[in-house]
């Protein structure tokens, strides 16, 4: 298969006067290949969008590599424009225009027949109140109306970033038809969600980012395989030993989170040396169960955004990878 | 192509140039309806009856001043000091002329369109440059603000096209707007000179003249149009093109002014802004210095200062291509988000 989109150590630095630099992107790599729905996940602020606009020409990176479809970017933009479809972080449309109008002037400015623009209309569910001015329609309206903007030129690359933002679960339910229907035939489409619930059910892969580094990619199943592997459960006899327990354990090693009454283990290669390991302290095991994670505690553990109990996360608290640490596979 | 006739459809379906558009032609409309009554036609009858009124008058103030001198003589005669109330020599030295009882003053108004429709271009500019400045303006100004642009851009990534283009049709339909309200207001004027005025020595030189003002109203037009674009682009807000324009507008005419009165420059009006447009739209300006009268010499001479519509040109030639350099050099330069 071949890459339709392909970033190699993308970096992207925002400066203040004030606040010194961001490093909002920070030798990010991502790759997606034909066909597929390819999840784009990350805590706020780990530089999704930055991500986005880069590649779509709306702000200069710093430095890094971009191409779609094969073409290098930012320079061949304007001739791969015509086959990447992109809604970026809850569109806005001049409020005054009407949807039909609103996709009338972009299809015109695309030399799009007009006949498309009732079709993606039709495909979006706002065919009765496209003769609507903007102002009027309520948030998943607007978002429907972003979805078919990004439609209308039957692009070979889908980009949306939070299109689900907004949706009735109807709505959302047929996104995912949508998305499911578009890939088979052929387009590729790139998913930046929150809802890991969706991004589990509908992509093929993913890219998860953190503090603008990749910390993971890879087929779906692999992200989940390789970190389910090592995740085990455990409960003590007694719940006022956990503490000590997770400090045991953290310093052979293995990577803990403390839940009120268990801990959550991973990258356990046997369950049997957790065992040992508290023995050893004298702390008993009631419960040691190797357990399946779904997409979202994969997400959490690999960014580390899980919340513990009595603190606050802020924003820009999450996993920081080296740079060499991307390297290896999916999951760092 | 495609993306041109686009904007060009994009600016006409905008409420705010159907708007403005409506106020613009209300406004003409109104200008000249009202001025079509204040004008006149002068009858034979009417030119005899303001000479007749202009020698009565003449003939009263004769009669009067020679009143004067005779109770003023009559006063000296008892030994009176006449010089308080009378002047020197009895006020004989001011003898009324008959050159200060023309007959025309006494005449009604009438309107004279070739002596007095060039200042009606300029009305006509002024009204049409206002339009385009804040047509242009909200144009590029909402589109940044709602996020327009960068939807824009998503189809079209060629930013300089993109604003370039979106500049094109503005000026284009500021350029149709200017002609043909331009031959309406021209017609109307004629049409009003032809029944309530005069159209007297309509020479062909005459409307020559007239044409090259209409040219460089239509100039003054598209250029106010491009700088109200180009500031609403740089600031990529329409108020901020607004807000420029008065910040501009009050540092000119109000700044400027104060400055050079408190540091007594000579001919200070000379960087004031409107003394360009003024001297755009006569073809010069004729700056007064009356410090340098000497009034004690009888009539003044002042020193003056010509600002020809030449340096007018060159002023608002670099202010323009100012603002759309550096209005095309942010849209290169900046992010979008
Ligand atoms: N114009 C800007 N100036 C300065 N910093 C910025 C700017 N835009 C984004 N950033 C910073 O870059 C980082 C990445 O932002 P980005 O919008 O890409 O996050 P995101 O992954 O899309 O988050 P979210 O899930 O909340 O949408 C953030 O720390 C943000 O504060
Ligand atoms: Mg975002």
């Amino acid at each position: 298969m071949s890459a339709v989109l392909e970033i190699e150590g993308l970096r992207k630095t925002y400066r203040s006067r004030k606040r010194g630099v961001r490093h909002a992107l920070d030798g990010f790599d991502m790759r997606v290949e034909a066909g597929q729905v390819h999840g784009f996940l990350g805590p706020n602020g780990s530089g999704k969008t930055t991500t986005l606009r880069t590649l779509l020409g709306l702000i200069r990176p710093n430095g890094g590599r971009m191409a779609i479809l094969g073409q290098e970017l930012p320079h061949a933009l304007p001739a791969v424009a015509g086959q990447v479809g992109a809604i970026v972080e809850s569109p806005q449309f001049f409020p005054h225009f009407s949807a039909r109008d609103t996709l009338g002037l972009l299809a015109q400015a695309g030399e799009l027949p007009r006949q498309r623009v009732d079709e993606v209309l039709e495909l979006v569910g706002l065919r009765d109140r496209a003769g609507e001015r903007v102002k009027t329609y309520s948030l998943g309206m607007k978002q429907r109306l972003a979805v078919a903007s990004a439609l209308l030129k039957n692009p070979k690359l889908l980009i949306l970033d939070e299109p689900a933002n907004g949706l009735d679960p109807g709505g959302i339910r047929e996104m995912r038809g949508l998305m499911r229907d578009l890939s088979e035939n052929g387009m590729t489409v790139v998913l930046s969600s929150h809802i890991l619930g969706e991004i589990q059910l509908i992509c093929d892969s993913v890219t998860i980012i953190s503090l603008g580094r990749r910390v993971a990619f890879g087929p779906v199943e692999q992200v989940l395989a390789a970190h389910s592997q090592g995740s085990v459960r455990v409960r003590l006899e007694a719940v006022s030993d956990l503490s000590q327990a997770a400090d045991a354990l953290t310093r052979a090693g293995v990577r803990v989170a403390t839940e009120p009454d268990h801990l959550m283990l991973s990258g356990v290669d046997k369950p049997a040396t957790v065992s040992r390991l508290l023995a050893e302290q004298g702390l008993y095991v009631s419960e040691l169960t190797p357990v399946a994670v779904d997409l979202e505690s994969v997400f959490l553990e690999l960014t580390a955004t899980a919340p513990v109990p009595g603190q606050h996360r802020q924003v820009d608290q999450s996993a920081k990878v080296d740079q060499t640490g991307t390297a290896g596979g999916w999951g760092a | 192509m495609s993306l041109f006739v686009t904007e060009l459809r994009r600016l006409g379906k905008r409420r705010v140039t159907r708007l403005m558009l409506v106020l613009l032609v209300l406004g003409l409309a109104t200008v000249a309806t009202a001025f079509s009554f204040s004008s006149e036609k002068l009858s034979p009858a009417a030119v005899a009856e303001a000479e007749a009124k202009a020698n009565n008058d003449y003939q009263t103030a004769m009669t009067e001043w020679k009143r004067t001198i005779a109770e003023c003589e009559a006063a000296a005669g008892r030994g009176e000091n006449t010089e308080d109330r009378y002047g020197p020599n009895c006020g004989k030295d001011y003898q009324p002329q008959p050159d200060m009882f023309e007959a025309k003053w006494y005449l009604p108004y009438q309107f004279d369109f070739r002596a007095e429709f060039p200042l009606f271009i300029a009305v006509f500019a002024a009204s049409v440059a206002l339009f385009g400045f804040i047509v242009g303006a909200s144009f590029v100004g909402a589109e940044w603000n709602t996020g327009g642009m960068m939807n824009l851009l998503l189809w079209r990534p060629k930013r300089l096209t993109v604003l370039g283009t979106k500049l094109a049709a503005l000026l284009t339909t500021v350029f149709g707007l200017t002609v043909v309200l331009g031959a309406l207001w021209t017609a109307a004027f004629w049409l009003i000179a032809s029944q309530r005025g005069s159209t007297a020595k309509m020479t062909g030189g005459v409307w020559q003249s007239i044409g090259l003002d209409g040219l460089r109203a239509l100039g003054m037009t598209l250029l106010v149009a491009a700088v109200g674009f180009a500031l609403a682009s740089l600031g990529r807000h329409t108020a901020m093109a607004l807000g420029a324009a008065v910040g501009i507008f009050a540092v000119s005419e109000i700044g400027i002014r104060i400055a050079v009165a408190v540091l007594g420059v000579q001919f200070g009006d000379r960087y004031v802004l409107s003394t360009y447009a003024q001297s755009w739209f006569l073809k010069q300006a004729e700056l007064f210095d009356y410090d340098t009268c000497q009034f004690s010499q009888g009539a003044c001479e002042p020193a003056t200062y010509m600002v020809t519509w030449q340096q007018s040109a060159v002023v608002f030639g670099v202010a323009l291509v100012g603002a759309l350099v550096a209005a095309f050099w942010t849209m290169r330069r900046r992010d979008i988000s």
